[in-house]
């Protein structure tokens, strides 16, 4: 059984190279990107083997603990949890749940992370080749530890996705819950100072080697020094964490299997005794359709309220990151005073996928005949509704907390711009290309199935695109800030109103040319997708 | 009869596309990554009829109906709704034309009356009149207790009739489904059937594809047997079979194992 769930995983990705020739270059250049990074940490950890065992052990402990909290983190801060072997669709077949559990946990290392965590675990023992205790214990250290990434971030992201597709989740509101994990981030960065320092850097190793996240990259130190109990106490941590760990990733399995997929009991809408809701409200025209449907989305699709939690953490994000630094020259010195072009930036190109996010239920335009560009009006309609008070806001938070106001013309003229171009850009994007967007229904945490490669090219294309066009605001900001000249600042304003309206209907008119000329095309790639 | 020779010479469409007819289909081909789906598909449905489409599963149904509603750009070939080409002047075409295509999503977080309005003002209904019939095609579907809840909720068989429903409500004169009564409990289809008829009874054309064999011949006076792409028989339902019951002609026609050899260990 296990021999198969790896081969079934080796199948499926051999299957997708062959679907798909932007898989296999994504994949290629992960690989090269992969195993430089192995071969750098390969050579490190050979040198480290004439350090004495003290230094040894500070820099492995911190090293693996970061490793080990990355595989953690990763499948929510990365926002896709591999499901390619999602556990529900292993539901009707009789497996026992022990050999499931195995199978699973070695085809999660199948893949360029897995392979390059197992190598630059196996290179640790090279640190402990100078006696055979030492060693032994690294061998042992390193088979726990390559067990405990693996099992912990699967328990994160079965219980992750759980969550997500549990319906009171699935409630926008509850989006919520993510909070404190976005929160991680400016937590992080007001501990990073501290962090600076060599002193702080041993006494956090120093705490690190008694948790689950260092212990099994210390024992082998121990080993080394002579402390057999030492180091047999600390391997027996890493043993204790990693069992526990596997007998609640087996629990959480256990209710995947018994419960696929999340039903949910019939609720209405609150949409008033007839259900119509803001289509009451909208312009009785194909673009005013099309706006009060993306609106509904909205609010009620995860996958569209998962991206805009972002947009009230950001300022957060931003002004602990500014806190942070030294200098003291206030608020407005960071980051921080840009938080209305960054959220302006994210609001933008959350449509640059929207009708991928659609998936087939876009042959319902397809079908009435939409003119493509009534359809790229709706959509950027809906999104500048809420989109431009929201950045709005943004932009002025900084300046209301630094309480001086010289500059907020020039930023907001800056965010105005990054918002409206933006917004043109990405109608054209979402008019052309479909990407790898979780289906309908899914969790926003699952990784789309699809050609990834694709999927980064177009953003990251967008995104230097975006720069491009939004130039002329960003110079005018730069100048603006520099010199302190208010003109500067009105010009940017200006600039960023007119020539991004002028850019969004641009985008719009292009965008629905392709939307007319290529619509069934796009069609056809998204029914391939499903 | 004709229908032994198929397809029967009563029917057998002429070299170019009849204007007269609701849907009239030349030469149809596609393919997948190489592989046809569709290769040489002629048919004409009159004015007035019921046509029901059959075949196996992979007979090229879905990929014929999603070419002549504007939905699959066909590798050669032409389709006429009414005498106006869907690939040339696709908008003109698809306000003749409701569809139900099948396998496809709905917008299903929007409630059902939603979705229905929203087919409507797509289609440039005013806000009136896309209301009144909203309110109207729930009534008459059923659906008027579940106008408020969402799609994502309803079941199979009622998401079935929400999306029957929406491509009803801009009054086309051709009703392109695709597998209408597939997951449809017997009550719906009864539903289903009658608002078809009536449908029909008032001047509407319907092209409907199924796997239902006794469902077409209670319910079409026209008939198509697809299989591997091509047509095998087409004409009116008496005509196709010939005498024995549709189901009887198309295992004839399409062929294949009647009885099942073998499994021997399925006998417990």
């Amino acid at each position: 059984m296990v021999a198969h769930l790896i081969s079934l995983k080796l199948l499926l990705l051999a299957n997708g190279l062959r679907r798909n020739v932007w898989q296999a270059v994504g994949l290629g250049i992960a690989t090269l990107y992969g195993f430089g990074l192995v071969t750098a940490c390969a050579v490190g950890l050979a040198a480290l083997r004439f350090a004495d065992a003290a230094t040894a052990e500070t820099a492995l402990v911190l090293g693996g603990s970061a490793l080990v909290a990355v595989w953690a983190l990763a499948p929510i801060a990365v926002a896709g949890v591999d499901l390619t072997l999602d556990p529900a669709r292993f539901a009707p077949y009789p497996i026992p749940r022990g050999q499931l559990l195995a199978g699973h946990a070695l085809a999660a290392l199948i893949g360029v992370p897995g392979l390059c965590t197992a190598l630059v675990l196996a290179a640790t023992t090279l640190t402990w080749t100078r006696g055979l205790a030492p060693f032994a214990a690294s061998v042992a250290g390193a088979a726990l530890a390559l067990g405990l990434c693996v099992v912990v971030s699967r328990l994160v992201a079965s219980l992750a996705s759980e969550l997500a597709a549990s319906r009171r989740f699935r409630d926008g509101s509850s989006l919520v819950l993510l909070v404190p994990l976005v929160l991680l981030a400016p937590l992080v960065s007001l501990a990073l100072p501290a962090l600076s320092d060599v002193a702080a850097l041993g006494g956090a190793a120093e705490v690190l080697v008694w948790t689950p996240l260092g212990a099994a990259f210390s024992a082998p130190a121990d080993a080394a020094q002579g402390l057999g109990a030492t180091a047999a106490a600390k391997l027996a941590i890493a043993a204790a964490s990693l069992a526990l760990a596997a007998w609640a990733w087996s629990g959480t399995l256990g209710r995947a299997l018994v419960r696929p997929s999340s039903g949910g009991r019939a609720r209405a809408a609150r949409g008033g005794r007839d259900g119509l809701g803001l289509f009451a409200l909208v312009p009785a025209t194909a673009a005013g359709a099309v706006a009060a449907r993306s609106l509904v989305y909205w609010v009620r699709d995860p996958r569209y309220g998962g991206g805009l939690i972002v947009v009230p953490l950001l300022p957060v994000v931003l002004y602990a990151a500014s806190l942070g630094q030294d200098g003291g020259g206030g608020p407005l010195a960071g980051p921080f005073a840009l938080s209305g072009p960054l959220v302006a930036f994210v609001l933008a190109w959350s449509i640059s996928a929207d009708v991928s996010y659609d998936s087939t239920a876009f042959a319902g335009h397809l079908a009435a005949g939409v003119r493509g560009r009534d359809d790229r009006w709706g959509r950027a309609l809906a999104l500048l509704a809420f989109g431009l008070p929201v950045t709005l806001v943004v932009t002025a938070v900084p300046f209301a907390v630094a309480g001086e106001w010289a500059t907020f013309p020039a930023v907001l003229g800056l965010a105005v711009g990054v918002l409206l171009s933006g917004t043109g850009l990405s109608s054209v994007v979402s008019a052309r290309y479909a990407v790898a967007v979780p289906l309908p229904g899914e969790s926003p945490f699952k990784k789309p199935a699809g050609n990834m490669g694709l999927t980064m090219a177009v953003q990251c294309g967008g995104m230097v695109l975006l720069c491009v066009l939004a130039a002329p605001e960003v110079a005018l900001t730069v100048l603006a800030l520099a010199t302190g000249e208010p003109a500067y600042g009105w010009a940017s304003l200006a600039v960023g109103t007119v020539l991004g309206a002028a850019l969004l209907a641009g985008g719009a008119a292009l965008g629905g040319r392709v939307l007319d000329a290529r619509g069934p095309e796009l069609y056809a790639s998204l029914v391939r997708v499903a | 009869m004709s229908g032994l020779v198929p397809p029967s010479a009563a029917s057998a469409p002429s070299p170019a596309a009849v204007p007269s007819a609701a849907l009239s289909l030349r030469g149809l081909v596609k393919a997948f990554g190489g592989k046809p789906a569709v290769s040489g598909i002629s048919l004409d449905v009159p004015v007035g009829s019921l046509y029901g489409l059959v075949g196996p599963n992979g007979a090229g149904k879905t990929t014929t109906l999603s070419i002549a509603t504007g939905l699959l750009r066909p590798d050669a070939g032409t389709a006429h709704v009414f005498g106006v080409d869907v690939w040339g002047d696709p908008l003109a075409a698809k306000r003749l034309m409701g569809v139900l295509p099948d396998g496809v999503r709905l917008f299903d977080r929007l409630t059902g009356a939603q979705l229905i309005t929203y087919a409507a003002l797509l289609h440039g209904l005013d806000r009136r009149t896309a209301v009144e019939r909203t309110h109207e095609l729930l009534e008459a579907f059923g659906l008027a207790d579940a106008a408020a809840t969402l799609v994502v909720d309803y079941s199979a068989g009622m998401a079935k009739k929400a999306a029957l429903a929406a491509s009803l409500v801009h009054a086309p004169r051709l009703l392109v489904l695709d597998e209408p009564f597939e997951s449809v409990d017997p009550v719906s289809a009864a539903n289903i059937r009658g608002i078809l008829a009536d449908f029909v009874a008032g001047g509407g054309s319907v092209i409907v594809s199924s796997h239902v064999m006794d469902l077409v011949q209670r319910m079409c006076d026209h008939v198509a047997v697809v299989a591997a792409g091509c047509i095998l028989a087409a004409g009116t339902v008496d005509e196709v079979r010939a005498g024995s019951t549709l189901e009887e002609r198309f295992v004839e026609l399409v062929g294949g194992p009647g009885r099942t050899e073998g499994l021997t260990w399925l006998r417990t």
